[in-house]
């Protein structure tokens, strides 16, 4: 009977975990459904900050999924401004929304807690490819715009797409709006389309392929960072290849417009000592992330930098007028 | 031979005492989840992540708790479908069609039994699949591409004409309502935003399950309303212990619902729902001689083998490339990177432990499930003996907990009565609910491969048909259509000669 018990108890947990909602006062809201990139920082994060003993309690994990993280700005800016407990992730892909107006309001009606890791843009192709380098990509997008396909994870004008048009345009080509573009639920998927020969070139976050890369069945033409990265060093940077272009894709939180000063400062704290634990700098290493930190007043120019990199890039390439 | 050393050593694993344990409880909890109306696999799993932490469990053992949920889960979806006609998740609204009407006529026991072994068969085959052929079966599920899932929810909305008993007009367009309904949201391809009138709660569209739960838990307690006092009769309970002569009906549907279960499962962007589609809409073709709809066996057998079958089939792209091919997929997916573990082409090298433990865990929890589903079938057919006045408040109850539980959004309570209110409509003018939300379901699946394909030709439709993928399929559905005509011609033919109308 033990066996029925555990069930039960199993059973009960999850019903009293429904009806009685947080188990702490801590809340992470993640704006996507379980799974993603979002949800993903939330669960980490709310977890080791229970284990390393920064907040009391298990951190309650709210999916608020919806426009790309809309419905839960939304939501935090009209009905929870002032609620110190909570926190939201996010990431570049947010600002990217922000940027091109597809949230209420603008980075200003939030503030910005910190980032505590980035993950790196990729550009790949099939082993079996015949593109040998970011420059044979290039070429060829160069003498034909439509001669490759090209895919990632995001819509057409989200962040996976715009660092392609970045390099793009970097190469020297005018007509970016006539690459093509496919965009697929997530990495992996956009990887075996394109091991399956549906499409030709993958631009996408590294920690969503690492498995690819790690068992060759994928070519890596450029890692969009400044620097060789940490896990794989043998990957050239577009720097190196002489495209000055980076596209990192950083995760961190915010908190609601009307927090105090107090309860703001306390969560940059919180997150800061976090990021200094060695259990995260594990996890983010584990995850394909490259820990780096940047909080309180630091991180909130760099968000409203990047609003407005963002706005100029989307207007450049014709995604917003 | 190095499959079985591979498999023995796996169950080595999935037989230590807290492996064990968690099978059993995972089961239990799965059956529980999957049975309420709105809960489902991806909740479930969801929900116990943060217990497989706070129990500081390893990979291992956290994967075969949550696999055990899922597979309880598609378990548990048909209960609810059968006793009150309100699927349990999205996967198990076919087998409402044959397997409510079997309880109206008092075979809720037998129903429940049938299910329950067609879902062991399905998931056991599809285990057994996946231990053969998994790395082989991944190799060929990278060259179906979007024109070719395209040419598949052809072939899954060419056959749904058929499914329901009421006019094939009538079916026709529900699903055409249910696929408009589907284009509501935010447009994946562009981000452009479809029918929301400004409001972001519509920017990710109609949730599905919460359609689901309206469209049939609300909307039936509505009719339930509508009739007089003394009218007010819940369906009988009928036999408590099922009859082997009837679960045998359903052997026959149970293997062939598997097979195409199983193939849909492994294709990253199909998945369950339409595993049991196929698998319903096939055996009909294949076996119907008027009874299905009205409480046949095989009707019942064929899509709850399909989805269990579907669901150890989404294991594979997983595993093998990290794809997930369905909701419940991606958010296991995502544990197993938390947990410092990279599924994808070299994961069966890195962690053979996990992989094996986690095959030999199925195969236990299989066993656990029927075991545990066949006693309690007396059990849940009581449910059929409470008073209305108990029982339909439940269901309320139950509906609005579950689709706050899944959302959090006042909203979608509003969504969901809204779609009780068109459901109640539409059964009142003899439409069938279940195309409505297949539109639903699959249609978003179909318009972005649609698009996809669309988008890696610039716009050129020929690409559809290049593939011998896709041409294949097209040929299937067009045989299957013409059979379907000349099977109809035949039989107001032979009608008529009997001195019909």
């Amino acid at each position: 009977m033990i066996f029925d018990l555990n069930g039960l108890r199993a059973a009960g947990v999850t019903m009293a975990m429904l009806i009685a909602g947080p188990v702490s006062a801590a809340e992470c809201i993640a704006p996507a459904d379980p799974g993603g990139g979002w949800d993903f920082t939330c669960r980490e994060v709310g977890r080791l900050l229970t284990e390393e003993g920064l907040v009391e309690g298990n951190v309650q994990v709210t999916n608020m999924p919806g426009g790309v993280g809309a419905v839960a700005y939304a939501n935090v800016a009209g009905k929870r401004a002032d609620d110190g407990d909570l926190v939201v992730a996010t990431s570049t892909v947010g600002i990217t929304q922000i940027a091109q107006g597809k949230y209420p309001g603008g980075t200003d009606q939030m503030r910005w807690l910190g980032m505590l890791g980035a993950d790196v843009g990729v550009i790949a192709v099939a082993k079996d490819s015949d593109i040998q380098t970011l420059d044979d990509l290039m070429a060829r997008l160069k003498e034909d715009p439509t001669s490759v396909v090209t895919s990632g994870s995001s819509g057409a004008g989200g962040w996976d797409h715009i660092r392609l048009l970045l390099l793009a345009q970097e190469a020297g080509i005018d007509v970016i709006d006539q690459i093509r573009w496919v965009q697929f639920d997530g990495g992996s998927p956009a990887v075996t389309q394109m091991m399956g020969g549906q499409v030709g070139v993958v631009s996408t976050d590294l920690g969503e392929i690492r498995g690819f890369v790690e068992s060759g069945d994928i070519r890596v033409l450029a890692v969009l960072a400044d620097e060789p990265i940490s896990a794989f060093p043998d990957l050239p940077t577009a720097k190196s290849q002489g495209y000055d272009v980076t596209g990192y894709n950083w995760r961190g939180f915010y908190t609601g417009g009307e927090v105090s000063d107090e309860d703001y400062a306390a969560w940059v704290d919180r997150l800061k000592t976090l990021y200094e634990t060695e259990a995260w700098q594990e996890t983010a290493k584990a995850s394909g992330l490259e820990p780096v930190w940047r909080g309180g007043d630091e991180f909130t120019s760099y968000v409203t930098e990047q609003e407005q990199q963002m706005a100029e890039i989307s207007r450049q390439i014709g995604v917003i007028q | 031979m190095e499959i079985l050393s591979s498999l023995w050593a796996g169950f080595a694993v999935a037989a230590l005492p807290i492996n064990l344990a968690l099978i059993v409880a995972g089961c239990f909890a799965g059956t529980l989840i999957g049975a309420l109306p709105g809960l489902g696999p991806v909740n479930g799993v969801a929900i116990l992540i943060p217990l497989t932490f706070a129990f500081g469990l390893n990979a291992t053992s956290s994967m075969i708790l949550l696999s055990a949920v899922y597979y309880g889960c598609m378990y548990g979806g048909r209960i609810s479908s059968i006793l009150l006609n309100i699927p349990g998740d999205e996967p198990a609204i076919m087998t409402t069609l044959d397997g409510y009407p079997m309880a109206r006529k008092g075979q809720a026991a037998d129903a429940l039994a049938i299910s329950g072994i067609a879902s062991f068969i399905g998931a056991t085959l599809a285990t057994l699949g996946l231990t053969l052929f998994a790395p082989l079966l991944a190799k060929a599920a990278i060259y179906f591409g979007p024109a070719d899932y395209f040419a598949l929810y052809v072939m899954a909305f060419a056959t749904i004409g058929g499914i329901s008993g009421t006019d094939p007009r009538k079916t026709l367009l529900a699903a055409l309502l249910g696929l408009m309904l589907g284009t509501v949201g935010l447009d994946p391809a562009t981000g452009v935003a479809r029918y929301t009138f400004g409001s972001f709660n519509l920017y990710d569209g109609f949730d599905p399950i919460v359609a689901l739960v309206g469209l049939f838990a609300i909307s039936e307690i509505l009719f339930f309303l509508e009739q007089k006092a003394q009218d007010r009769q819940l369906i009988p309970k009928g036999r408590v212990f099922p009859r082997m002569s009837r679960v045998k009906e359903g052997l026959g549907a149970s293997l062939r619902g598997s097979v195409i279960g199983f193939i849909a499962g492994i294709l990253p962007g199909a998945g369950a729902s339409l595993g049991a589609v196929m698998a319903y809409s096939f055996e009909k073709r294949l076996k119907d001689k008027g009874t299905f709809g009205t409480g046949d066996p095989r009707g019942v057998a064929a899509p709850e083998a399909g989805n269990n079958a579907a669901s150890g089939g989404a294991l594979i792209p997983m595993l093998t490339l990290g794809v997930p091919g369905s909701g419940t997929t991606a958010v296991m997916l995502a544990m197993l990177i938390s947990l410092n573990i990279q599924p994808g082409p070299l994961l069966f090298e890195r962690s053979p432990d996990l992989v094996w433990g986690l095959v030999a865990a199925l195969y236990l929890a299989n066993f656990v499930l029927l075991i545990l589903n066949l006693p309690l079938i007396g059990i849940f057919t009581r449910v059929l003996g409470l008073p209305a006045w108990g029982l339909m408040p439940l269901v309320v109850a139950i509906s609005y907990l579950g689709v706050y539980a899944i959302t959090h959004a006042a909203f979608d309570l509003m969504v969901m009565v809204g779609f009780g209110i068109l459901g109640f409509v539409l059964r009142k003018l003899d439409f069938s609910l279940v195309p409505v939300v297949l539109g639903l379901l699959l249609g978003l699946d179909m318009e972005n491969n649609l698009r996809r394909a669309l988008s890696i030709s610039g716009g050129d439709f020929t690409v559809l048909l290049q593939s011998p993928i896709a041409l294949l399929l097209y040929g299937i559905t067009a045989v299957f259509l013409a059979l379907t005509l000349w099977l109809s011609r035949r039989d107001s033919k032979a009608f008529a000669a009997k001195g019909g109308r």
